[in-house]
């Protein structure tokens, strides 16, 4: 690949005394649909709005397309934000929103003309485009938003929280849209947000964010399947977690012992040594629920006891009481047929070492 | 555009919700106290002066006829010049100060603001006195300039048209200033990022949205100062002297002076006239409709 289409190096910035960006690192290519997830307060709206233009970094460099944006104002940078609330000119109609960004730059009177009818074809508002703002829904206005930065065929799009104001059922729709649009386009996407499950869907790769630092980059896939700290197992879908010992190590897997439960084996993926604290996450669905203590076929084999069944439809959500200290969920998928689990019951919880990771922090 | 319909339902449906009853009070007190006293005066404007100052009530249009007079046309055109200048300095004056209150931290705002009306706690009468103490020969201004060296002699400014310009700029800019605060302080400030980020420069992330989007502020200011200072009275009065007549003082000089009520009241209802026909073609041309679209 050439030149990256984002080049963020060692970014810090300040807020008063907090640091609200801390020495981050990331580099993008050009078409990727890159996302930064992470709790709110954890920099990832701070690194938009610096990649923006809106704020200065204290320290670290911003290069887009190979060019420094150091000390260039929003105005003369080639990228174009998806504001929180969309940010619609309320004076503007629709098609006049979208043609500002091509206004302000010049462009002549007939290119802007098919220029925002072949936007607004794309996100299909054509026939709203002598409309006001206030007079369209939340998911039209949303898409006015994402036209008026698409028609500028900037180098990079950012997104801040693009879906975050829209209803549960709109959302699952937009963020296959948003994704088709993207890919339609071919431009960089930046994406800003506090849903990783969104994230998952749309991306090309996620950054998890905590504390103004980047914990991970990497695919969905990677995030989910091989977090590398239990904040980021917890953050990128729902994890079970147990911390134990290190009792052995071989060249695949490592065994660790917890408290009052049978030796468990995992899989790992930083330097173990024997006797380290570490934590074991799982993902609540690959949890086989049994009543039988002799069936085999899976690597670990833990009893416990339904504490609380939730119906969910399509699946049911267990509570399990493995000790004291630890309790589970575990998802069952709604087969039909099956009988449910009943709470009370002692039942065995079973998986293979492939699917819990030890993690060291 | 807008749907008409749909507007004017919703409003009236939210209007039907609400009893009269407690407008009551209001709309005895204006009628008592407003409108019976204009219609008062619309009928001594047809009437004629009697011989001792009274009013004669012979139905006459003289009185009006008489203002075609270059005389009292001078006096209206001295008027409507003065207003229209003091709300256009007003404006630029305030236009700033209003953004730089609305964009100030919150805890400062309500300082700014405060120090804006504090004007109001003294007497209107006594702050013009004390213009006529700084704008007078001898006067502070001329005495700061002079030792400052800026000047050789000292400047006459008081008794003329600058003077009742001052004193009407300075009267009436906190009117400027709320209105356009309250303006400011609503708008969105993404909406403004968003411009910025669009490519728009400064002048255009003003004038393009901004500007447009405060615009209700700017019309609200420029009726609160316009309107009181067509008609000023005090400030032409002290600080203008015997030369610079306004509207205000010819009224007062033909009903308490010459005593002519019935050409004073037709003076008054030209007055008004010419006021509510500029704030009607604000609204023929659309900009509260425009305005209230946006919000």
């Amino acid at each position: 690949m050439g030149t990256a289409s984002v080049e963020v190096r060692d970014l810090v910035k300040y807020h008063g005394v907090t640091l609200a960006v801390d020495r981050c690192s990331f580099s993008i290519q050009p078409g990727e649909f890159f996302s930064l997830i992470g709790p709110s307060g954890s920099g990832k709206t701070t690194t938009l709005r610096l990649l923006a233009g809106f704020e200065q970094p204290d320290h670290g460099e911003i290069l887009i397309e190979g060019r420094s944006m150091q000390s260039i104002a929003p105005n003369h940078r080639p990228v174009n934000l998806v504001f929180q609330n969309y940010a619609l000119f309320p004076h503007l109609t629709v098609f006049k929103n979208v043609a500002f960004g091509l206004e302000m730059r010049h462009v002549t009177k007939s290119e802007v003309k098919s220029r925002v009818e072949a936007a607004l074809d794309m996100v299909r508002l054509r026939d709203k485009s002598d409309r006001f703002p206030s007079q369209l829904s939340g998911g039209e206005q949303q898409r006015v938003a994402l036209a008026r930065a698409l028609v500028n065929r900037p180098a990079v799009v950012l997104l801040d929280e693009p879906l975050g104001a829209l209803d549960q059922q709109l959302r699952q729709d937009m963020r296959i849209e948003l994704k088709a649009i993207q890919e339609q386009v071919g431009l960089t996407f930046i994406c800003v947000t506090h849903h990783q499950e969104e994230a998952l869907t749309m991306s090309d790769r996620v950054a998890v964010m905590n504390r103004g630092r980047i914990l991970q980059i990497g695919s969905p896939r990677e995030m989910y399947e091989s977090p590398r700290s239990a904040f980021v197992a917890n953050f990128v879908g729902t994890s079970n977690q147990l911390t134990g010992r290190v009792d052995e190590v071989n060249a695949a897997v490592c065994r660790i012992h917890a408290s009052g439960l049978p030796t468990i084996v995992a899989r790992y993926q930083a330097t173990l040594t024997v006797g380290m604290p570490i934590t074991l996450t799982l993902r609540p669905e690959r949890l086989d629920l049994s009543r039988d203590p002799h069936e085999s076929g899976f690597d670990n084999r833990v009893p416990a006891r339904i504490e609380k069944a939730i119906y969910n439809g399509s699946d049911m959500h267990y509570w399990l009481r493995l000790s004291d200290q630890v309790l589970w969920t575990a998802r069952v998928v709604n087969g039909g047929d099956q009988k449910g689990f009943t709470v009370g019951e002692s039942i065995y919880v079973r998986w293979n070492a492939g699917d819990g990771v030890a993690l060291t922090e | 555009m807008i749907d008409p319909s749909s507007t004017a339902s919703r409003h009236q449906s939210t209007r039907r919700r609400h009893p009269y009853w407690p407008l009551i009070p209001a709309v005895l007190w204006m009628l008592a106290f407003f409108l019976l006293p204009l219609l008062l005066v619309f009928a001594i404007s047809f009437a004629s002066r009697g011989l001792y100052g009274g009013v004669r009530w012979a139905f006459s249009l003289t009185n009006y006829a008489m203002l075609i007079d270059p005389l009292y046309l001078g006096i209206y055109g001295r008027s409507l010049l003065l207003a229209s200048a003091a709300t256009f300095i007003c404006l630029l004056i305030g236009y700033p100060l209003a953004y730089f209150i609305a964009r100030a931290p919150a805890r400062w705002q309500g300082v700014w603001l405060l120090l804006v009306i504090i004007p109001f706690w003294t007497n209107f009468l006594v702050r013009t006195y004390a213009w006529m103490f700084i704008l007078r020969t001898e006067g502070l201004l001329n005495t700061v300039l002079l030792n400052v060296g800026m000047i050789r002699a000292p400047i006459e400014i008081l008794y003329t048209d600058w003077a009742v310009l001052i004193g009407l700029v300075y009267g009436y800019l906190p009117f400027m200033v709320l209105p356009l605060y309250a303006a400011i302080e609503r708008l969105n400030r993404s909406v403004v990022e968003a411009a910025w980020d669009l490519y728009a420069n400064g002048w255009s992330v003003f004038w393009r949205v901004i500007f447009p989007l405060t615009k209700s502020g700017v019309i609200a200011g420029c009726l609160l100062v316009f309107i009181p200072t067509i008609g000023a009275y005090i400030t032409p009065d002290l600080l203008g002297g015997a030369k610079t007549m306004m509207v205000g003082n010819l009224i007062q000089h033909e009903y308490l002076v010459i005593r002519d009520w019935p050409f004073g009241s037709a003076i008054s209802f030209v007055l008004m006239a010419l006021v509510v026909l500029g704030v009607l073609m604000y609204f023929k041309r659309g900009v509260f409709e425009d305005v209230e679209e946006r919000r």
